[in-house]
């Protein structure tokens, strides 16, 4: 019973390793249908290397390796090394910032023996692992405002240095983690108070200044008309509401402004303008356009494997990394992109399952953490591609084109394999 | 820690679950619902092209392709594309100057804009494309697109086929938008007349297009195509060599020949002076071309044959003889007593004979073309039913049937009618009541208001050869896979009542002309050919020379009507040409010795009237002329080779 085979399965998740399996198989059939052309064969596409098919293939084999790499370490090789991988994490940022090169309008990319590599989705893993064991440590009271600081910390450092880097996708990313950090007892009210800002954002960018002022005005007075005796009882409950009336204000009138004229890059503010619907500029509107025509196009059932036109002929760009979504909408239809996001949710269901049935905090956190990645990298691209969501670039997981990311989630999720296979252990 | 346990592990699920549930609603929206993404997905991706199909092609009788299909090749650019390039050396390519060239490029700009493909210069001459299609690469947004045009083997016969040309806003508009801009339809001619035969169907054929507006392939397979169908061939009554043989007859001459087949009143030949060769009308020149055609005096593009109306002179004679003989005025043994004049009529008219027994009866008055003998039974005619009017309309009323006075419905556009008076004409000119016989009298010898068309003129030869009956002359004998359009030609136009017995004695008569009457010296060896000279006069010079005639006497194959404008006697060249023509086409070859002879005189003769002699010279002149400046214009562009850069735009 106790030979190496049974000790390398045991305690496996295999319903976890088919869904990936399965997924990273989409990717690959999707990538083949965007490059495929008529007269051509599965051969042809095979031993062509400088087509993204044969190379994504490359690059799922190395995977395969990966994750047999990393299931045979030890679990307490991840604890024990964790804040290793961060610090490594956070040095290979900053060489990017000195020696990165400038691919597709970001300084993120580090060219190394002609492989190019995006150390800001490595790092994803890196701040996952440092995250798990800081909130896992014994000595930490997540209640306590200094550790919930710590932790905000680990996450916002690698996500300002990628921010300094122009990979504003990628950062964003990082503000998933801070789903795990609620799980672990940061109070629902932040999450709120996050999600306030945000719609406060988006009304200080749809909705006329003024008028937006005599709304929150008209609100207050509202608020302070109905709780009139609150306020006859406690002074303060008036200060707080004025407060909260002066900071909305001051937020929209002044700081949106001002972030979105001196902060933000035109590029950036373009893609806002355009998912919000408040500019059909040309150039940033065009990706979202051809991007719904291919997906719209698919109708019911999808024009068939192979037969979709849109993403073939070179009108979506992006086609095999951020826009693969399209091939699957306009080759399979809404039964198909159903389907996918279904598997998707599946996933992370499984994920939150295998998550609370950890004895240690660790592996907890950490599949959390994957839960969230994925989960934002989910929603932010299909989001995207169906104009739901800015389009910032970042890959659908597992499937789209590119080796650092394909890389990326094969060991932030087999990491999660090889801790739930030890979930019976105490991890520290 | 644990506390949150449970309700948080559901808000996360809620929220991820909530999320892509809105994103699978979205999805729902676009994919089902929303139906104008599929459109505009095919709108971009599917193109919709005409393929367009070879235009029929034209057989002779003897199966002789006459009209077919070229290639020529238009320079296409597409300004935006082009790039920095050697402008010198590519103008030299095209024998332009850059001057030249940056019009030629603005001129394309201004009509289509900077991205669409537009020409640069159409329809380039065969080495010039040689030269610029090896060297094509160099030059970025130019390109060398194919286009079909006619071509003709024999250069003959341009007046018959027709042009064809770039359909215009009405052709579109009467067309019911079938036709499109930039289609090609036939102009005039046949190509007029068997537009709907030649041009074949269009096919549709939808393409898959990638973003650059590259054609990708065939959409779906090719399911929704329909593929071209290519234009149905014409078979022509015509023969080609006879055509030929005849224009080289009629060269330096002004005037025309018609041929029929009696037969089935399928056209042999039809040829009208001066001629062009129609491929001058096909290649890059076509433009120049078509408007010096336009601008010479000798109205070359002027078919004579259908187009032109002649008095017919003594061709008309045996017409009157047959109605005369039908009305019982005369028979054929009446004769009359001529010494060359005809005093019928209080004054003197002439005749061309004075011997005596020249018009002893209607078969010597044929061969002999006595006019008085005509005088005397036109007045007949007219006299004999007691009143003029009444007389003279039924004379008109032979004459119609005779296919004279209107359009014979030939199957190319532009026939004239002719001309047969009738009596409100002369009530117009004289008053009703003031005129009689004689006041018209020079109707009966072809002359006064009767005009003929030279197809008319052969088609009243038909009907003598074949005692009574005539089929619309045409040129089509059939069409590949069609036979509704040529129904109205396979009708029998019989003239009632006249007996046969009838048009044998006017036959003899005509065998007479030939054997030893006024047209003695044209006879066709081994061929007893019958024919009537004419001689008519008209207003505008010397003596139209015409001659009518058909071959062989009994089962005729061929009816012929030549017309020389301003030659004299039918018998000095009218005749020799036609009984060229006729041994051409019953012997194939013009026989050795005399003949041959006299076919070399003929084609050499020069018979222009007087502006055209003065215009051939000074054409000559200027020609040389020209001709000096352009070799002094082609030393002054050997320049040295610089190399210039078009301005370039994104």
């Amino acid at each position: 019973m106790k030979d190496r085979n049974t000790t390398l399965t045991k305690g496996l998740d295999w319903p976890l390793i088919y869904l990936y399996i399965l997924l990273v198989l989409i990717g690959l059939l999707s990538i083949y249908a965007v490059e495929h052309r008529e007269n051509e064969n599965f051969v042809y596409a095979l031993t062509h290397f400088s087509r993204n098919f044969s190379q994504q293939l490359k690059w799922a084999g190395i995977s395969g390796v990966l994750a047999l790499i990393i299931l045979l370490i030890d679990s307490k090789f991840f604890t024990a090394t964790a804040n290793l991988f961060y610090v490594f994490g956070i040095l290979l940022l900053l060489v990017v910032l000195v020696v990165g090169r400038d691919i597709k309008g970001s300084h993120s990319w580090l060219v190394v023996g002609g492989f190019q590599f995006q150390p800001a989705e490595f790092t994803k893993l890196c701040t996952l692992l440092a995250l798990s064991k800081y909130l896992s440590n014994v000595d930490v009271d997540f209640t306590r405002f200094r550790s919930r600081l710590i932790a905000s910390a680990i996450i916002l450092l690698p996500l300002a240095v990628i921010l300094l880097q122009d990979e504003t996708g990628l950062a964003l990313v990082y503000f998933s983690f801070f789903l795990v950090l609620y799980r672990e007892g940061l109070p629902g009210i932040l999450l709120v108070i996050g999600f306030s800002l945000i719609v406060l954002v988006l009304s200080a960018l749809l909705v006329d200044k003024v008028l937006l002022f005599i709304i929150f005005t008209a609100i207050t007075a509202l608020v302070i008309y109905f709780m009139r005796k609150q306020i006859a009882r406690k002074r303060s409950a008036l200060a707080v509401i004025l407060l909260v009336w002066g900071f909305c204000a001051l937020f929209v009138m002044v700081v949106v402004p001002f972030t979105f004229t001196h902060v933000l890059k035109p590029y950036q503010v373009s893609r806002i303008n355009v998912m919000l619907g408040k500019e059909v500029s040309r150039g940033a509107d065009y990706n979202v356009m051809q991007s719904k025509i291919a997906i719209g196009s698919g109708g019911w059932l999808g024009k068939g494997y192979l037969k979709g036109t849109q993403t073939r002929f070179d009108f979506v760009p992006e086609q095999s990394t951020d826009f693969i979504f399209c091939t699957i909408g306009e080759d399979f239809g809404f039964a198909g992109s159903l389907v996918l996001i279904l598997i998707y949710v599946l996933l992370l269901i499984r994920i939150i399952q295998v998550a609370e049935r950890q004895r240690s905090s660790f592996s907890r956190i950490y599949a959390y953490g994957v839960a969230c990645v994925l989960f934002f990298h989910v929603a932010i691209n299909i989001g995207m591609t169906v104009g739901l969501a800015p389009v910032i670039g970042i890959p659908l997981p597992m499937i789209s084109y590119g080796g650092s990311s394909l890389i990326t989630f094969t060991m932030l999720f087999f990491i999660m394999v090889r801790l739930d296979a030890d979930r019976q252990m105490l991890l520290r | 820690m644990s506390a949150y346990n449970q309700s948080r592990k559901n808000i996360i699920l809620v929220i991820f679950v909530a999320i892509l549930a809105v994103i699978a609603m979205r999805l729902f929206y676009l994919q089902v619902i929303e139906k104008k993404y599929r459109l505009l997905a095919t709108e971009q991706a599917v193109q919709r092209k005409v393929v367009y199909p070879t235009r029929g092609i034209i057989y002779d009788r003897q199966g002789k392709a006459v009209v077919n299909n070229d290639a020529l090749y238009d320079l296409m650019v597409t300004p935006r594309e082009v790039k920095q390039m050697d402008t010198a050396y590519f103008c030299e390519l095209l024998g332009i100057d850059t001057a030249d060239f940056r019009k030629k490029l603005h001129r394309a700009v201004v009509r289509n804009g900077w991205v669409r493909q537009s020409v640069f210069a159409p329809l380039l001459p065969k080495d010039v494309y040689g030269r610029l299609q090896e060297n094509i690469y160099q030059f970025p947004g130019f390109d060398l697109v194919e286009r079909p045009v006619r071509h003709y083997p024999y250069h003959c016969g341009g007046n018959i086929w027709g042009l064809i040309g770039e359909v215009d806003s009405s052709i579109i508009k009467r067309s019911n938008y079938f036709y499109q801009a930039g289609d090609f339809v036939g102009i005039t001619g046949l190509e007029r007349t068997y537009e709907p035969v030649l041009m074949g169907q269009r096919g549709i054929h939808y393409v898959v297009r990638d973003v650059h507006n590259r054609v990708m392939g065939s959409y779906d397979h090719g399911k929704y195509d329909t593929a071209a169908i290519a234009g149905k061939n014409l078979r022509l009554a015509l023969d080609i060599d006879l055509q030929q043989f005849g224009e080289k007859l009629l060269q330096n001459k002004v005037g025309s020949i018609v041929a029929i087949d009696p037969k089935t009143g399928g056209i042999l030949a039809m040829v009208s002076s001066p001629a062009y060769d129609p491929n001058s009308l096909t290649g890059s020149d076509r433009g120049n071309n078509y408007m010096e055609l336009l601008r010479d005096p000798g109205k070359p593009l002027f078919n004579r044959a259908i187009q032109a109306m002649y008095p017919p002179g003594s061709t008309f004679k045996p017409l009157d003889a047959l109605v005369a003989l039908d009305e019982g005025v005369i028979t054929p043994a009446y004769g009359i007593h001529c010494v060359g004049f005809y005093y019928g009529c209080g004054r003197v008219l002439h005749c061309t004979e004075h011997w005596p027994g020249h018009s002893k009866n209607l078969e010597t008055a044929i061969a002999y073309s006595c006019n008085s003998y005509f005088f005397d039974v036109f007045r007949k005619i007219i006299d004999h039913a007691g009143n003029v009017a009444q007389g003279l309309t039924q004379w008109k009323n032979y004459m119609n049937a005779f296919g004279l006075g209107h359009t014979l419905g030939i199957d190319i556009p532009g026939e004239s009618s002719g001309n047969i008076p009738d009596t409100s004409h002369y009530d117009q000119i004289f008053g009703t009541g003031h005129w009689n016989s004689c006041t018209i009298i020079s109707c009966g010898i072809g002359q006064g208001e009767i005009l003929e068309t030279p197809l008319q003129i052969a088609n009243g030869v038909c009907l003598i050869a074949n005692h009574g009956y005539y089929y619309t002359p045409h040129f089509v004998k059939s069409i590949d896979g069609d036979t509704t359009l040529l129904a109205p030609f396979h009708k029998k136009h019989v003239v009632t009542r006249i007996p046969d017995t009838m048009y044998r004695t006017v036959v003899a008569g005509m065998a007479q002309v030939v054997a030893h009457g006024t047209g003695r010296f044209v006879q066709v060896p081994g061929v007893e050919m019958c024919g009537k000279t004419g001689t008519a006069q008209n207003p505008h010079g010397k003596d139209h020379s015409l001659f009518e005639a058909f071959a062989p006497r009994t089962n005729p194959r061929i009816a012929i009507a030549v017309v020389v404008e301003n030659a004299g006697y039918g018998a000095t060249y009218a005749a020799p040409i036609a009984s060229l023509m006729v041994e051409k086409y019953l012997n194939d070859t013009i026989a050795a010795g005399p003949r041959t002879a006299l076919k070399e005189r003929m084609i050499n003769t020069v018979i222009l009237p007087d502006y055209l002699m003065k215009d051939l010279k000074k054409n000559k002149q200027e020609q040389d002329s020209v001709k000096k400046v352009a070799v002094a214009l082609k030393d002054k562009k050997r320049q040295p080779r610089k190399a210039y850069a078009v301005n370039q735009h994104p």
